[in-house]
């Protein structure tokens, strides 16, 4: 915090916050769409192929910004679209190839219209990368009786644009986004619906690139969307996480771009706010990849080794069982034969000891361990589960000895008493498991 | 202007009268574009096209890291080795990064691309904003890495790409075997005991290898063109892996050669620009002039088949009107004669209704081929030869019929209209071992079968 106490905030950060929280937003509303379509790199690819539009619409009107540019940058953005799916149709070259191979020839073709015409022109391919949002507050219109800057009124404009798009289509957007045939076959034309979303993103991409460069459009397209879909499983939800990371990677990221630098070490200097709002993006894409509580790759360990633990209890609670059965007590107090005896290591087995002990299933007495009167209940439940899978398998699938434990050692931790009990019918109630062991009866009486 | 004769005094000029320095990034775009076209190749058959795009971008923040500790320690920070070096471990961290997300997330292969691509360039973008406002160490040069600049490429670097470009293509040379089963059957490469992940970390290290030294010619941005145009180019020209790779190098280097060329002639021509452009025209012309998959091989196959469709159904139509016209007491074997004259009304509403502008072209068609001769009052009549082809397709027609009814248990009504999609493409193999299949029941083409 003391980092925020260095930085004078002013209505120049203000503004430019403004800015990007605009664009950010307005660029992730139809990036959602673009991601459950498996269309991500069409961003790249539009928001790279505006050059060679703006490039020709700078040289014929000569002036930047305005009307011509606008629909100049579309116009490449659309016909990207077009010449991929016309190449990858026509020429059944595979769909991301084809738009390799076109974005980067259109690029190429802006980039050299540009250099070209360099002497009379003050149009700069870096400008269209980084963009410059950090100009933002400098050309200002009177806008409900303020000066706001014009940037902030375009972006607002395109920014009500797509929330209107996708208010209106959001049904249609949806079926097109999970089951494109299915949507044809209603009547929504899936195909009409792709190029109407491709139109809105290169129109996006167009009014924010100039003030926050190609490659932020691009982030805030694909990532902002990609975090919020590893975070909820329903698009309603999807779309309002997405809004809210894009504006916090935008807010942090230019806090990100002031403060940086100082961070690692270079007093004085700040960076550029495009890029860091890029990065703020990644790392909240980072956290959710590591810690979204369904998707994420800690959850899914964790549940992993939840359910490990819970095996490995469950095992302990049955072993307990089949001790007392057998009258033997030396392993009860030597943890070595009891890890021999379960097959799992000591830490697993440590853990799964405490749950145990917690749940209130398992006591020490006399420095032996023993099950308590709950834990002897689920331990005999389990047995008793255990050898009615062994009797089931050995009566109707012939599946013997070391076969049949096997698989009744998983299959017991998934029975529940429902499944117990249809088993206990298609077995008729045997008494002894086909070992000879005592079937432990269950809960209900038996009829 | 007149450009074509310019340019080619150009090319010759550059290619006879430059500087040692020029000709040596000649050399060295030569060999980049060589070596992209032959490693595309493989990227693009394992459906990777756009992973160089990611890997490319995602060097950025390694070339600006690298500056920054290079002139920490004191150096010049435009060493290029060590810049390179920082390409390849953030290219190599890039792709590292893209797979991390496919085999962990239920995010797929776009997704992942387009978020590594834009943060890591996003990092790059900031990283060169703290570099450039370093008192030290020249760097304004870096800005080279994202549009490409031979200018700035001084011999040293030219042989550093030619002799990386050379070791990839060696790789190429060496791996190629066992490249191509990847493609086509990695699961196969597996059971033969290959270490599958293996050659797929192998193949990926030297796409960002290419892609690191191709940084400087082409630029970060633009040098996915040189991994994907050259061969998906050369997938129009032959369907052979070998072959393709030779066509893709070949496009590539050539595209290399003429871009640095013409950059290297006039003042305001970005190198990597007019190579990726020069690509783009090779793609183009490979589009539409490509012997095995090109549009106009394609097209005009299509309007032969669409052609010889037409005028074998005009055939079978003449026949059959002839046929319908037999006398009732003719029997239904009685041979039919079908080269009386036919009046064109009557053809138009025999059998399919055909628009005036397809019959008359069919009728065109078959007057061509003396399979039709016009008679008078704007009649046509059927030639020998014409008769003895039409009675030829009837009888596929016929036999195909058969086979559908009795083998393929299709019920009556339909048979007809999917033979009718069928017979124009029986070959006479096909139309043998029909007629062994039907035996006894053949149909003879003078004898319309009743419909049961």
């Amino acid at each position: 915090m003391s980092g925020l106490a260095l930085m004078t905030w002013t209505a120049v950060d203000g503004w430019i916050v403004a800015a990007g929280v605009l664009s950010a937003v307005a660029c992730a509303l139809p990036g959602n769409f673009l991601v459950l379509r498996r269309m991500s790199m069409m961003g790249d690819a539009i928001s790279h192929a505006v050059l060679p539009g703006l490039a020709i619409a700078f040289l014929i009107t000569g002036s930047r910004g305005g009307v011509p540019m606008l629909v100049g940058a579309a116009a490449g953005g659309l016909l990207t679209a077009l010449l991929t799916q016309w190449i990858h149709r026509l020429g059944k070259v595979e769909e991301s190839a084809s738009m390799g191979v076109v974005f980067t020839t259109l690029f190429a073709i802006g980039l050299i219209l540009i250099v070209r015409a360099a002497d009379h022109v003050d149009l700069d391919p870096g400008c269209v990368l980084y963009g410059a949002i950090e100009l933002t507050p400098l050309h200002t219109v009177p806008f409900a009786g303020r000066e706001v800057p014009r940037v902030i009124i375009d972006l607002g404009a395109v920014l009500l644009f797509n929330l209107g798009f996708i208010g209106l289509f959001y049904k249609e957007l949806k079926l097109a986004a999970f089951d494109p045939e299915l949507a044809t076959s209603l009547g929504y034309s899936a195909q009409g619906l792709h190029y109407a979303l491709m139109a809105v993103v290169a129109v996006t991409t167009v009014a924010c690139f100039e003030s926050v460069g190609s490659i932020l459009v691009i982030a805030m397209l694909v990532v902002p969307p990609a975090t919020a879909y590893l975070l909820t499983d329903r698009l309603g939800v999807m779309l309002v996480l997405s809004v809210v990371l894009a504006a916090a990677s935008a807010v942090t990221g230019h806090l990100g771009a002031v403060l940086a630098p100082r961070a690692f070490g270079y007093p004085g200097v700040s960076t550029s706010t495009a890029g860091m709002m890029a990065v703020m993006t990644g790392l909240f894409f980072l956290a959710a990849l590591v810690a979204a509580p369904r998707h994420g790759v800690l959850p899914r360990v964790w549940r992993r080794r939840a359910q490990a633990r819970r095996r490995v209890g469950e095992d302990l609670l049955g072993l307990l069982y089949r001790l007392e059965e057998r009258g033997e007590h030396e392993v009860r107090r030597a943890p070595r034969l009891m890890r021999e005896a379960l097959g799992v290591g000591g830490w697993p087995l440590a853990l799964a000891l405490r749950e145990l002990r917690r749940a209130g299933l398992v006591e020490a007495r006399d420095g032996e361990l023993h099950a308590t009167e709950a834990g002897r209940v689920a331990a005999r439940n389990l047995v008793r589960s255990h050898r009615l899978w062994e009797s089931y398998l050995h009566r109707h699938l012939d599946l013997r000895d070391v076969h049949a434990h096997a698989t009744a050692e998983r299959l017991e931790h998934i029975t529940d008493d429902a499944l117990q009990r249809h088993l206990a019918q298609r077995t008729q109630h045997p008494p002894q498991d086909p070992q000879g062991r005592a079937i432990p009866p269950g809960d209900e009486p038996a009829e | 202007m007149n450009p074509m004769p310019m340019a080619l005094t150009d090319v010759l000029r550059a290619l006879s009268l430059t500087d040692y320095n020029t000709r040596l990034v000649m050399v060295g775009t030569l060999l980049l574009g060589m070596a992209a076209g032959a490693i595309g190749s493989f990227m693009l058959l394992r459906k990777r096209a756009l992973m160089g795009d990611a890997i490319s971008h995602a060097t950025l923040p390694g070339i600006g890291l690298a500056f920054l500790v290079m002139t920490a320690a004191g150096g010049t920070g435009r060493w290029l080795p060590g810049l390179l070096a920082g390409a390849i471990v953030a290219g190599v961290l890039g792709m590292g990064a893209v797979l991390l997300i496919r085999l962990q997330t239920r995010l797929k292969e776009d997704a992942a691309l387009g978020i590594v691509l834009s943060v890591f360039f996003g990092l790059g973008v900031a990283i060169l904003g703290i570099v450039q406002q370093q008192p030290v160490g020249h760097a304004a040069g870096l800005e080279a890495f994202i549009y490409g600049k031979t200018a700035s490429m001084l011999a040293r670097d030219a042989q550093l790409i030619a002799a990386t470009a050379v070791l990839v293509l060696l790789v190429c040379g060496l791996l190629f075997k066992e490249f191509a089963l990847l493609c086509f059957d990695a699961e196969y490469a597996r059971t033969l005991g290959w270490r599958a992940g293996a050659l797929d970390a192998g193949m990926m290290l030297l796409v960002v290898l290419v892609t690191v030294i191709g940084l400087q010619a082409v630029g970060l941005i633009l040098m996915i063109a040189l991994l994907t145009i050259p061969p998906a180019s050369a997938r129009f020209w032959t369907h052979r892996l070998p072959r393709m790779v030779a066509v893709s190098m070949a496009i590539g280097g050539a595209s290399g050669l003429v871009g640095a060329v013409l950059s290297a002639q006039r003042p305001r021509l970005p190198a990597g620009a007019m190579i990726v452009v020069t690509a783009g025209a090779f793609f183009l012309f490979s589009m539409i002039f490509g012997v095995e998959r090109g549009l106009l091989r394609r097209g005009v196959a299509r309007l032969r088949m669409v052609g010889r469709v037409r005028r074998q159904n005009l055939l079978r139509d003449i026949y059959e009107w002839h046929e319908a016209q037999r006398l009732p007491t003719a029997g239904a074997d009685a041979p039919v004669a079908a080269t009386a004259p036919i009046a064109m009304a009557d053809l138009r509403t025999a059998g399919r209704r055909w628009s005036p502008r397809e019959l008359r072209s069919a009728v065109r068609m078959a007057v061509r081929r003396r399979l039709l001769v016009a008679a008078e009052g704007d009649r046509v009549r059927l030639t020998a030869e014409g008769e003895t082809a039409a009675r030829r397709v009837v009888r596929d027609h016929r036999l195909w019929e058969l086979y559908l009814r009795t083998h393929a248990d299709i019920a009556a009504p339909h048979v007809d209209d999917t033979a009718d999609a069928v017979e124009h493409v029986l070959g006479p193999a096909q139309v043998e071992r029909l007629e062994a299949l039907a035996g006894a029941d053949l149909p003879r083409p003078a004898a319309r079968e009743a419909q049961p």
